[in-house]
């Protein structure tokens, strides 16, 4: 009998690996850009960091002009915030949800593949801007009047507002991705109760995303028409209300302060059960509490406008307080995972547990914000920006660092080193509290953010030179980090398919999967189906590994080791 | 715990494969179909978002609000009877949906030209309206909010008429049948939610005192 076998490379070309990866459109490589563009953006925006603390460690001004310091901060915090922190759990998203609920790719790959590029377009407008006589300058909220074109001139803010938008469009586009993905994706039995933490929070911030971003596209339409073609949205003079960007700015801006804490929660309590080898305390109450949290997140944007006068104190007070409820739910499902159970403290964890306690010091700083009476006080003070680098920087970015460290052996197939891990870790968290803590003390006593220069009498010093010590130590925390990447990178330990013995499915594959993510998916029973496959049910002895068992074709371990 | 599940096949393209998921656990809506209502929830927000920038003009401005003086008023009739061209093509555009589901391609192709038609109209009949208003965007916080949120609508409205070249390009080419035309369910969506806003826009602009 005569047959033909097909090489498995018919039908293949070779093409350069850089070609390859600028048109990829599998989620996983795009996920890898995404996570590595942030990090571009991270370290710009760190270094940012660092000019502005240099300029603060002692009075008066030593290293840049006001001019300078104002574009410096404005860039930091625009930065930090829509092409780092947001990307990159957009970027482990990308990665691991298709994988957590066993799917073969995004729902539309080309479309996730756009919402990528447009990440380095936006991001490189706005950093454009000074290669164009300075860029945006007016705070990344971006205030009117600040941003009319008599107060800033300069091309430079127009570019933020272009480089905005299309940042925007591109969260736009992903949300309508992640969501499309999980409602019509889903392998056989992963029923929407069966689905990871993780999963949950990426679809809340999702379709926060997705009702949200559009708001502030609108305004930064608004307010580019009123730059450059005379309109008068937020002037007064000709009958316009600058209070209205603020509106616009915070019915955007508050939802995006849960877009960028949930993926960041999910991460933490997918870490926290598999290091604790316990399943997560009330995953029912956790889900319902990230929805929660969702819903009130549109409740409450005003808390950031209590000074105006022009917004409904009572209303906007309560609300905020409400989310403290769910948040509080979080807490308690977190420690209760941990209660007892069988506690490793590797660097996933280490990370997952500096969220915790950290996010906790910023969730109380944020209900006290929330009290009219303490926030007329403590408005515009370095409490604050306190408050608001305990949420973001020891919230999401320690989630960030989790999850690389997590998920660093399924996307290589190595994993970090756990001593250089640690080192990374201590210096993070020691360096965060010195760079933030005393700004709380600094933000009572008075000092105003957004100010490059302060007087040598006003007690500022100690706690400013503290903080800009503590913003070095940081930064010095990324040296060990990065050692490790490369290291692991070229001779690391190998990981294995499932080096943690979690629980969920993007552990059931190859490390990294195939292109097509699964040969064989185990049966989903509940919402920890790898779990159950490994120990079985508790009926008599566990039934083994069994996917040990199932050979992988040749010709995927072939497309893995390269060319193709 | 004896057996494992087969995987989605590798080879089969992922829009293959999510065709086939919406055939058992999750329901029948085509996934691009879900996408396309998704993104028409991300719309609704931002002419959410410009609809407020009107109403807050209107509620904080000085003055009668209206057209600035020495301007002509606005037209309600020339408005009136683009609204009716606007939703008239909503019927036109439904039609032709019917049509395709009945696989009647003949009947989707004049349909959907005579929504092409009807669109360009509109676009046309507003371009018109400009041009003799007499005011400008950078005239007072009337200009600036009527203009941007005409404008912006009108902008949907070509987007559309761009999408319905689309379909009666691939029409002619009878590339739709009573099982494959999500292209035509997913434009049809489209073009109503830009009636609907528009119906808005008049209401708002127009007809509220």
């Amino acid at each position: 009998m005569a047959t033909t076998t097909l090489d498995p490379r018919a039908g293949t070309y070779r093409r350069s690996w850089v070609l390859d990866w600028l048109t990829t459109v599998d989620h996983k490589k795009i996920g890898i850009l995404y996570i590595l563009n942030s990090f571009i953006f991270f370290f710009a925006a760190g270094i940012l960091a660092l000019v502005i603390r240099s300029e603060l460690a002692v009075p008066g001004l030593q290293f840049v002009d006001v001019a300078t310091y104002n574009q410096a901060f404005t860039m930091h915090g625009t930065i930090m915030i829509f092409l780092f922190i947001v990307p990159v759990l957009a970027g482990f998203g990308n990665y691991i949800v298709p994988l957590m609920i066993g799917a073969p790719d995004m729902a539309f790959p080309r479309i996730n593949a756009l919402s990528f590029w447009l990440l380095p377009l936006g991001g490189g407008l706005i950093f454009s801007g000074y290669l164009f006589g300075g860029a945006a300058a007016e705070g990344w909220t971006g205030y009117a009047p600040l941003t009319a074109e008599r107060y800033a001139p300069g091309v430079g803010t127009d570019l933020w507002i272009i480089g905005l938008t299309l940042v925007g469009t591109a969260s736009i586009l992903g949300a309508v991705n992640f969501i499309a993905t999980i409602f019509k994706m889903r392998a056989p039995g992963m029923t929407l109760f069966r689905m990871p933490i993780f999963v949950w929070t990426i679809l809340v911030t999702a379709t926060l995303l997705l009702l949200a971003t559009p708001v502030l596209t609108a305004g930064l339409i608004a307010l580019f028409i009123d730059r450059n073609y005379g309109g008068s949205f937020f002037d007064p003079a000709v009958g316009g209300n600058p209070v209205l960007w603020q509106h616009i700015f915070w019915f955007f801006g508050h939802p995006e302060v849960y877009i960028v804490i949930l993926p960041a929660m999910g991460v933490v309590s997918e870490i926290i059960p598999v290091f604790s080898r316990k399943p997560l305390f009330g995953y029912k109450a956790f889900v319902f509490a990230t929805i929660g949290i969702g819903l009130l997140s549109f409740s409450v944007w005003a808390h950031h406008m209590f000074t105006t006068g022009q917004v409904l104190l009572p209303f906007f007070a309560f609300m905020t307080t409400l989310i403290a409820i769910p948040t509080g739910v979080k807490m308690f499902n977190w420690l209760a995972t941990m209660w007892r159970g069988k506690i490793t403290l590797a660097t996933p964890m280490l990370f997952a547990l500096g969220f915790v306690s950290m996010f906790l010091i910023g969730g109380i700083s944020g209900v006290m914000l929330g009290q009219p009476p303490i926030d007329f006080h403590l408005q515009d003070t370095y409490f604050v920006v306190a408050h608001l680098h305990y949420v973001f920087f020891g919230g999401s970015v320690f989630g960030v660092f989790a999850a690389a460290y997590y998920w660093f052996p399924k996307m290589t197939g190595r994993k970090l080193n756990e001593p250089l891990g640690k080192v990374h870790f201590w210096m993070h968290f020691i360096g965060f509290n010195l760079a933030f803590f005393p700004m709380h003390q600094l933000g009572l006593s008075g000092m105003p953010r957004r100010i490059a220069d302060y007087s040598p009498d006003a007690g500022w010093t100690i706690f400013n030179l503290v903080s800009t010590v503590g913003a070095f130590m940081i930064a010095a925390s990324i040296v060990p980090f990065l050692i490790n990447v490369v290291a692991t990178l070229i001779n690391g330990e190998p990981a294995g398919d499932d080096p943690w013995e979690a629980n969920t499915l993007e552990w059931a594959t190859s490390s990294p999967p195939p292109a097509h993510n699964f040969d064989r998916l185990p049966p989903i029973h509940s919402e920890r189906p790898l779990f159950f496959l490994t120990h079985g049910h508790g009926h008599g002895p566990a039934a083994g590994r069994e996917r040990d068992l199932v050979e992988e074709p040749e010709d995927d371990a072939e497309r893995r080791g390269g060319a193709a | 715990m004896s057996s494992t599940v087969s995987a989605q096949p590798g080879g089969l393209h992922t829009s293959e494969v999510a065709a086939e998921a919406g055939g058992h656990a999750q329901s029948a809506m085509p996934t691009a179909l879900l996408g396309m209502l998704l993104f028409i929830a991300s719309e609704v927000m931002f002419f959410g978002g410009l609809f407020a920038t009107y109403f807050n003009a209107r509620a904080t401005s000085p003055g009668e609000w209206g057209p600035p003086a020495g301007a002509h008023e606005l037209d309600i009739v020339l408005a009136g009877v683009l609204t009716a061209v606007l939703v008239a093509s909503s019927f036109t555009m439904q039609f032709g949906v019917w049509a395709i589901r009945r696989g009647n391609i003949r009947g989707l192709r004049i349909w959907t030209a005579l929504t092409l038609v009807l669109g360009v109209a509109f676009l046309a009949g507003q371009l018109y309206d400009y041009s003799v208003l007499g005011f400008g965007l950078a005239d007072g916080v009337f200009g600036t909010t009527f203009y941007t949120l005409t404008g912006f609508h009108g902008a949907h409205v070509f987007g559309g008429v761009v999408g319905l070249t689309i379909v009666l390009a691939r029409a002619m080419r009878g590339q739709f049948s009573a099982r494959n035309h999500v292209a035509v369910e997913a434009v049809s969506i489209y073009w109503h939610f830009v009636d609907v806003v528009w119906i808005a826009v008049f209401s708002t602009i127009y007809l509220l005192k």
